[in-house]
């Protein structure tokens, strides 16, 4: 098969420059065709040696993405993984033996197995522009560099940093990438060409790394800091969630000392993590996310001006939020004294994001208004209100507001308890009312439920659905039912927690059983996170509509013990962080977890049975995204296909049996 | 010369920052940053595509150090496109005035539809800078190679290397005639026999003027202002209500040292402030549906003995009333940049009297008395400060606000100029009703 990915330029030096151009593709991804075609250029070098070889990319502001991720799903065993990681390794070993000087002239993302390639070449040249990022992720996708990037990485940069980036999976500047010498020069762009020809021209010696970095990758040392390593990693990630980083500390601790047996291991050890279950759910994971992405890619809705009412937690993180991403914003509070916090708030969101670069924090700053008076409602495209939760204000405030709107505008509600239809009931123009709930944190959760009324115009879900995407977020549209998808999922999860802590089982057990399951953070933990009156007030709409009594413990609740933000809930809180009983246990955590888990995959199906959104995989992508749901699981409708679906029912069964009627298999298990 | 001729010049609206009393600390704003915060609601609330401005005018004495242009640095940072040009006017305390009135030849000749002419001012921010001695020995210490030859350089600094450049005292100072502008009031009041008692009164009552307006609400064209540590500053904060001539006779004269009679309490505050204006042809107001407040009429210059600077406003107005042929009595109010309060003072009694007025002015007689009930009515720089560059915006500003207010017919604003020059612009109500344009 042959896509004609590659094309080769030879200048007057004999410099042969190969440019990488996937037909029909936004990115370059390093392919199985491409690395076979490229295999075949550089074959041909071999016997028609350049002076020297360049890899660029023709894409605007990209170079390579790294391999094509679909590529992995299609992996039946481990001989077909192996046989895939073999053809990157034949290709990388062939570049790296090349006799003439070859260089990687990078601009734009470098990702993955585009990175890689750089590292067999002998030179990386890359542009110091915001838009190169360089990086190894594959640990996200629950494999490690299977290209030779583990061994390649670490001889240019010495085991800390290169294990550093590759335990993490994060992407670095081209200034990060050069201080730990992942690449040899950063230049502007306009002069990227020339480094990458002096380098091709005069292939300058690399300077030897320092003799401390050396050593730390001698057989001595290796164990000692692998041990430290494994430490670390397991504060985030636990070994059979997540075995991947494991693996790669393995890899390194044994063969570090043998270049070539260590990137045969490598292959190996990939092809193995390839084919887990893992693997195969970060990679769903990844297609979840893109899916989401796609999802406001109908309608083109170019928004010009953002107003947001309320200037508290999230309509203030909001606001901020988009400065972040571009936009020119409004921000309306009752008074000066309120909006001083705002954008005092928005000063700690922007230094978040823009480190110390002053002139970006400076132009959101300039992007961000405040605006006492309204002045913002007649100019803007978008308007999110995100004052407290009270309908009759509400509803007073949308009927003022909305002759003063552009005829095109649309209203965006972040309320999280009001039914949509009580809402927009008070408008001249119901359908341009639509739900647009974020999460807290904002600058953090990547989801944003898009909540679409009876009355919603499909444009407006539509424009709604691409203004979510076009601030960098997830969106996802929801049906205008109690709790939406998130909440709702959510709230018998910890409805649960909460009643066995009534019934006298330690937080810190529940929360344990939850976190070993590979949750983010127990629920009851959680709880006092998002706020006991929030999450009381949450689980009040919820068991009128769906019937879910209140547990004891949250009937009555003091105003010192909101949670977190009071200082004590279940926890009491020492410096923001909640103090914990190592010593906690009850007899049966299996049944904890089990009560745990069991009530959220309940009510998981009870939303697909519903339609709360439209299919299966959006369930799991919402939950995912929304609650942090153990990503490796693949989120829970595929968690509950992979566990037996007959075996999760006997499960119900029995804690029915056992705790009552809140355990009965909800109809949707059929739709499954 | 008529400077009638050409096309009618509106002015729509306007806007600017409280202004912050200089506290001797780096204010929280540097000039550009107050600029934009002024012309962000003003911009927001009309509804004329930001590529219809056809160019920005600022006027500033002392931009922050990272604002060469910094006309062209706040036009930016609004947003306003690339494309339009954006250029900065100096002409010291009339800077703000410059820029509207480079704004008005411009429309009137029709060379442009729609201008943003402002003034602004960060007089806690004016830079301090290294003196000669020390700038000299930077040269040296970085042509030093090796380690020798840097201490030796090391080894030659001395204290007097140390003393610094404060622009705000230089830039407050007539070189020309090495005056400082404080002397030049105290040669004011010594000319015009005004005594401290009466500069005191004056600043009393712009206090209290100042301190009314505010409750009464006439400040609207105040602009909240936010810093990045959660304050906000709504107000003009140098006012003092309870000012009393007995709490100011108590301050020390701050320039003639000793024997003088003009103080702090009776001289401009130092302070920092932004103004802006938004200036349309006829076509450009039918095009944009824009609300009017104003027309200019014509504008003048003067130029005079900088040793009495104080007197420009006087001087510059002169030939405007002559021009229309107006009296007195044809303005409905008056505003004077107070800059000291003996220097406005100074202006009121010279046109009273025939001798001043023949042989300075080419006046057959006195002019006449400005009614004080018509000048300065919501105070004035004693008060609220006078951040040179952007006073001149402000007075034009409130004075449309005040004709606006008032019914009035006709508005006069004027103002003193470092260097020993005046400056004034006569202003006719536009306004239809009694209330600001949503």
């Amino acid at each position: 098969m042959s896509e004609n990915n590659w094309t080769i330029e030879h200048d007057d030096n004999n410099i042969a420059w190969v440019h990488f151009d996937s037909p029909g593709a936004s990115a370059n991804l390093l392919s199985q065709v491409a690395i076979k075609e490229l295999d075949n250029i550089i074959k041909d070098f071999e016997q028609n040696l350049p002076r020297a070889l360049v890899i660029l990319s023709d894409k605007k502001d990209s170079f390579i993405f790294g391999a094509d991720i679909k590529e992995f799903t299609a992996l039946e065993n481990k001989e077909q993984a192996l046989a895939f990681m073999h053809n990157g390794h034949d290709l990388m070993n062939r570049l790296e033996a090349l006799s003439c000087p070859t260089v990687s002239m990078i601009h734009g993302l470098c990702f993955g197995g585009g990175t890689e390639l750089s590292l067999a070449c002998n030179h990386i040249v890359a542009s110091d522009d915001k838009k190169t990022k360089i990086g190894l992720p594959e640990i996200k996708l629950g494999i490690h560099p299977g290209y030779g990037g583990t061994a390649r990485s670490i001889e240019r940069c010495g085991p800390l940093a290169a294990m550093n980036i590759m335990l993490t999976g994060r992407a670095l500047t081209a200034r990060s990438a050069k201080k730990i010498n992942l690449i040899d020069e950063m230049v502007p762009v306009r002069q990227l060409k020339a480094a990458a020809e002096y380098f091709a021209l005069n292939a300058p010696k690399r300077k030897q790394l320092p003799f401390l970095t050396r050593i730390t990758n001698s057989s001595l040392l290796r164990p000692l800091i692998a041990a430290q390593m494994r430490k670390q990693v397991a504060t985030k990630a636990k070994a059979e969630h997540y075995p991947a980083p494991y693996s790669l500390i393995d890899l390194w601790k044994k063969y570090a000392g043998n270049k070539k047996l260590m990137l045969e291991k490598e292959a190996m050890a990939v092809a193995d993590l390839a084919t887990t279950d893992t693997a195969r759910n970060l990679v769903r994971v990844f297609f979840l996310q893109e899916n989401l992405k796609s999802q406001g890619k109908q309608t083109d809705f170019d928004v010009k001006h953002v107003h947001v009412i309320g200037g508290g937690l999230m309509g203030g993180d909001i606001a901020s939020w988009c400065a972040i991403q571009g936009y020119s914003v409004t921000v309306q509070d009752q008074s000066p004294q309120a909006l001083a916090q705002t954008i005092k708030r928005a000063q700690y969101s922007f230094n978040k994001k823009f480190k110390r670069d002053r002139r970006a924090i400076r132009d959101a700053n300039d992007r961000l208004m405040a605006d006492h008076r309204g002045a913002g409602i007649p100019r803007a495209d978008i308007i999110i209100e995100a004052i407290f939760e009270d309908k009759d204000v509400k509803r007073t405030l949308y009927e003022s507001i909305e002759p003063r709107m552009k005829e095109s505008a649309i209203l965006a509600t972040n309320t999280s308890s009001i039914k949509l239809e009580d809402l927009s009931s008070c408008l001249k123009n119901p359908g341009r009312l639509v739900g647009l709930h974020f999460f807290n944190p904002v600058a953090l959760m990547p989801l944003v439920e898009i909540i679409r009324g009876n009355e919603t115009d499909e444009t407006v879900v539509q424009q709604a659905l691409a203004f979510g995407k076009n601030i960098g977020k997830l969106p996802l549209a929801v049906k205008s039912s109690p709790g939406f998808l998130v909440n709702r999922i959510l709230m018998p999860y910890i409805l649960e927690a909460v009643t066995m802590v009534d019934e006298g089982i330690p937080a810190e057990v529940i929360d344990k059983a939850a976190t070993d399951y590979g949750m983010p953070m127990g629920p009851i933990e959680l709880a006092d996170t998002v706020g006991l009156d929030i999450c009381k007030s949450v689980a009040n709409i919820l068991s009128e509509a769906l019937g879910m009594p209140l547990p004891d413990n949250l009937k009555q609740l003091s105003d010192k013990k909101l949670g977190k933000k009071t200082g004590e809930g279940f926890y009491q809180y020492k410096g923001n962080k909640p103090v914990k009983n190592k010593r906690a246990s009850y007899s049966d955590p299996q049944e904890v977890q089990d009560r745990l888990v069991m009530r959220l995959l309940n009510e998981a199906t009870a939303c697909l049975r519903e339609g709360i959104v439209e299919d299966k995989d959006l369930i799991d992508a919402g939950v995912i995204f929304g609650t942090g749901f153990a990503p490796f699981r693949g989120g829970p409708l595929e968690y509950i296909r992979s566990c037996g679906i007959d075996k999760l029912s006997q499960n119900m069964a029995s804690l029915q049996a056992k705790f009552g009627v809140r355990f009965e298999r909800d109809g949707g298990w059929d739709e499954l | 010369m008529s400077n009638e001729s050409g096309r009618k010049v509106y002015i729509v609206d306007g806007s600017r920052t409280p202004q912050l009393k200089s506290r001797g600390k780096v204010g929280p704003f540097s000039a550009g940053d107050l600029a934009v915060a002024a012309a962000k609601p003003l911009l927001l609330r009309h509804n004329f595509p930001l590529e219809a401005i056809d160019e920005v005018i600022l006027g500033c004495m002392m931009p922050g150090e990272r604002e060469a242009n910094v006309g062209r640095v706040v036009a930016l940072r609004l947003g306003i496109p690339q494309s339009v040009p954006a250029w900065t006017v100096q002409r010291n305390c009339a800077s703000g005035m410059q820029s509207v009135d480079s704004a008005f030849k411009n429309i009137r000749n029709g060379d442009a539809d729609l201008i943003l002419a402002g003034g602004v001012e960060s007089m806690s921010r004016a830079p301090v800078l290294f003196n000669h001695t020390m700038v000299n020995w930077l040269g040296d210490f970085m042509r030093a190679r090796s380690l020798g030859q840097k201490l030796k350089t090391i080894s030659q600094l001395r204290a007097k290397h140390f003393t610094p450049v404060i622009s705000l005292i230089h830039g407050l100072t007539d070189d020309t005639v090495g005056l400082n502008m404080g002397e030049t009031a105290e040669i004011i009041a010594e000319k015009f026999g005004i005594t401290r008692q009466q500069m005191d009164e004056y600043a009393m009552n712009s206090h209290h003027r100042l301190s009314k307006a505010h409750d009464a609400g006439y400040l609207d064209e105040i602009e909240v202002l936010y810093d990045e540590k959660g304050n906000f500053y709504d107000h003009d904060d140098g006012v003092r209500a309870d000012s009393s001539v007995e709490s100011l006779s108590k301050l020390r004269p701050a320039f003639d040292k000793k024997y003088g009679k003009v103080t702090a309490g009776n001289s401009a505050q130092i302070t920092d402030g932004a103004s802006w204006l938004l200036l349309a042809s006829e076509d450009a107001v039918k095009k944009y549906d824009l609300p009017v407040m104003a027309s200019i009429t014509d504008t003048q210059w003067a130029g005079l003995d900088p040793a009495v600077m104080g007197m420009g406003p006087v001087h510059a107005m002169t030939p405007i009333m002559q021009r229309h042929q107006l009296s007195i009595d044809d303005i409905d109010y008056w505003e004077i940049n107070e800059a000291f309060a003996t220097q406005v003072l100074g202006c009121v009694q010279a046109w009273q009297q025939d001798g001043y007025c023949q042989d300075n002015l080419h006046l057959d007689k006195a002019m006449g008395e400005i009614p004080y009930e018509k000048l300065n009515i919501d105070g004035g720089g004693v008060s609220l400060g006078h951040p040179v560059g952007a006073s001149g915006a402000r007075i034009i500003l409130h004075l449309c606000k005040i004709l606006q207010r008032t019914n009035g017919k006709q508005g006069m604003a004027s103002l003193c100029i470092g260097g020993g020059q005046g400056g004034a612009v006569l202003l006719q109500n536009e306004s239809t009703t009694n209330t600001e344009a949503a």
